[in-house]
C-alpha cells in the first residue's frame, strides 16, 4: 500500500461523515452564531460598547465553537475499529491525526471563520477592520482545533468526556487568545499577527504528535 | 544513580523515616520563619507595612507551585520513557499538592493585591495569570486521570497533558508577559544579588526551604499510600483467583 492513501482516506472519511448524519458540519456554526448573539442581550445594544468588545466575544464564541464537536472527533473512530487500522498502519500515525484534524476544520472551523465578517458586522464593528480580523480568526481558529484535537484524543476512550475536553484544551487555548484578541483588536497593528501566526504553527508541530501518542493509549 | 531509588522496596524502606523526618523538620522551619515573619521582623512601611508579612507564605508558595509543575512534567518525562513505576506515582502525587500550593499562592497574593494595589484581583498582571494557567493545568491533570478506567491508561494519558502542557509553559509565560505587568520585579532571583535586607531574606529563604521539604514529605506520603493501595489491590486479586 502507497503510503499517503491512509492520510488521504482519513482526511476524505472526515469529510465525508461531516455531512452523513444530518447537518453535523453546521451545528457548531449555529452554535457560533447564538454565543455570539446573546451577547448584545447581556452586556447592552450600545453601539460604541459592542463595538470595543466585539472582537473579544468572537474569540471566545470561536474558542467555545471550535469544542463542541472534539467529543466525536476520534471517539466514532475508536468506537468502529479505524483508530486501531490506523495504529497499524506503517503510516505515521501523527500524519493521520493532523489530516483527521485538518478535514475536521475544513468543515467545522472554516464555516466559523468566513462567518466572522457578518458577525462582526452585527457586533458593531468597523468594516475596514473586518477582513483584516478574519484573517487572524483564522489563524487562531486553526490553533484551537489543534489543541482541542490533543484533548479530543486523550478523551477519546472516555465515556461523555465533552467537559473533560474543554477543562483540557482550554488552558492550551491562552496563548492563541492573547495575540488573537491584540491582533484582531482596534489597534491591530505590527507584531502582533506574526505572534499569533508564530503559536500556530507552534501548534501544527507539536499537536499531532501528543495526539498520535494519546490515540495510541485509547486502542491498547 | 536515580535508578537505585526506582525499586519501590527500596523506597519503602527509605520514605519510613525519610517522609516523617521531612516532614517535622519542614513544619518546624516553615513554623519559625512565619513566626520571624509575623512578629520578630520590622514592619517595612515602604512595603505597604504590616502587609509585607503575607511574603513569608505568598513567595515560597509562588517558588512551589512553579516548582510542582516542573517536578510533574519531569517525573510524567521519566515515566513516559522507561516506565519507572514510582515516577508516576510521584506525578500522581505532585499534583494534588501542587495544585494546594497553586491555590495557596492565589489566595495569598489576593489578600496582599487588596491593600496594596486596592484590588483583589487583576487580569493584566502576567505572573497571576501563569498561575492560575498552572492550576488549571493541575486541575485538567487530575480530572483526566481520574476519567481514565485503568491505572496504566491514566499513567500514560496524564503523563501525555503534562508533557504538553510544559512544552506550553513558556508560550503562555511569553504570551501573558505581552501583557503589562504591575508585579514588582524579582527582589531575591537577580543577577547582581538579592535586593532584599538579611533581616527579611533569612526568613524568607528558611521558609521556602521549610516549604520544600515539606513538600517532599506529602508527596512521599502520599506515593507511600499508592504503593500501600497497589499492594492491596495484588492480595485482592490473589484472592479472587483462589489463591
Amino acid at each position: 500500500m502507497s503510503r499517503p492513501a491512509p492520510i488521504r482516506a482519513a482526511f476524505q472519511q472526515a469529510i465525508a461523515e461531516a455531512w452523513a448524519g444530518g447537518a453535523g458540519a453546521l451545528l457548531p456554526t449555529g452554535f457560533f452564531a447564538g454565543a455570539a448573539m446573546l451577547v448584545p442581550f447581556t452586556v447592552g445594544s450600545e453601539a460604541g460598547q459592542l463595538a470595543a468588545i466585539g472582537t473579544g466575544v468572537l474569540w471566545v464564541a470561536l474558542a467555545l465553537a471550535s469544542l463542541v464537536s472534539m467529543e466525536r472527533l476520534f471517539q466514532a473512530d475508536l468506537e468502529d475499529g479505524t483508530l486501531e487500522l490506523w495504529a497499524q498502519e506503517e503510516t505515521p500515525l501523527f500524519l493521520i491525526a493532523a489530516a483527521k484534524i485538518l478535514a475536521h476544520w475544513t468543515v467545522s472551523g472554516l464555516p466559523l471563520v468566513l462567518l466572522t465578517p457578518l458577525m462582526g458586522l452585527t457586533l458593531q464593528l468597523p468594516a475596514g477592520q473586518l477582513l483584516p480580523a478574519m484573517l487572524a480568526y483564522g489563524l487562531g481558529g486553526l490553533a484551537f482545533f489543534f489543541w482541542g484535537g490533543v484533548a479530543g484524543a486523550l478523551a477519546a476512550s472516555v465515556p461523555r468526556g465533552g467537559l473533560l475536553i474543554a477543562l483540557l484544551a482550554l488552558p492550551l487555548f491562552v496563548p492563541t487568545a492573547i495575540f488573537g484578541a491584540l491582533a484582531a483588536g482596534p489597534e491591530a497593528d505590527g507584531p502582533n499577527i506574526l505572534f499569533l501566526a508564530a503559536s500556530t504553527l507552534f501548534a501544527l508541530a507539536v499537536a499531532p504528535f501528543a495526539a498520535s501518542a494519546a490515540l495510541r493509549l485509547a486502542v491498547d | 544513580m536515580i535508578s537505585i531509588f526506582a525499586n519501590p522496596h527500596r523506597f519503602m524502606a527509605l520514605s519510613r523515616w525519610l517522609a516523617p523526618a521531612c516532614l517535622l523538620t519542614g513544619a518546624v522551619l516553615i513554623a519559625w520563619s512565619v513566626w520571624q515573619g509575623l512578629w520578630a521582623v520590622p514592619q517595612d512601611d515602604y512595603q505597604g507595612g504590616d502587609i509585607m508579612r503575607a511574603m513569608f507564605i505568598h513567595v515560597p508558595s509562588a517558588w512551589l507551585a512553579m516548582g510542582s509543575y516542573m517536578g510533574l512534567a519531569v517525573a510524567s518525562f521519566v515515566w513516559f520513557i522507561w516506565r519507572h513505576e514510582l515516577a508516576d506515582m510521584a506525578a500522581k502525587s505532585i499534583a494534588p499538592i501542587g495544585a494546594g500550593y497553586t491555590a495557596m499562592c492565589l489566595a495569598t497574593g489576593a489578600i496582599w493585591g487588596k491593600p496594596t494595589w486596592g484590588t483583589w484581583w487583576l487580569w493584566d498582571d502576567a505572573r497571576m495569570m501563569s498561575v492560575l494557567l498552572m492550576f488549571f493545568l493541575f486541575l485538567g491533570y487530575m480530572a483526566l486521570r481520574a476519567a481514565m478506567d485503568t491505572r496504566q491508561k491514566a499513567a500514560r494519558a496524564g503523563a501525555i497533558l503534562a508533557m504538553v502542557g510544559a512544552v506550553n509553559v513558556p508560550l503562555i509565560k511569553f504570551s501573558v508577559d505581552i501583557w503589562a505587568s504591575i508585579h514588582q520585579g524579582p527582589s531575591v532571583l537577580r543577577a547582581d544579588g538579592p535586593a532584599m535586607p538579611a533581616v527579611y531574606l533569612t526568613p524568607l529563604m528558611t521558609g521556602a526551604l521549610g516549604h520544600l521539604i515539606f513538600f517532599g514529605a506529602l508527596t512521599m506520603i502520599l506515593m507511600r499510600a499508592e504503593v500501600w493501595q497497589r499492594r492491596g489491590d495484588v492480595i485482592m486479586a490473589r484472592k479472587l483467583a483462589g489463591g
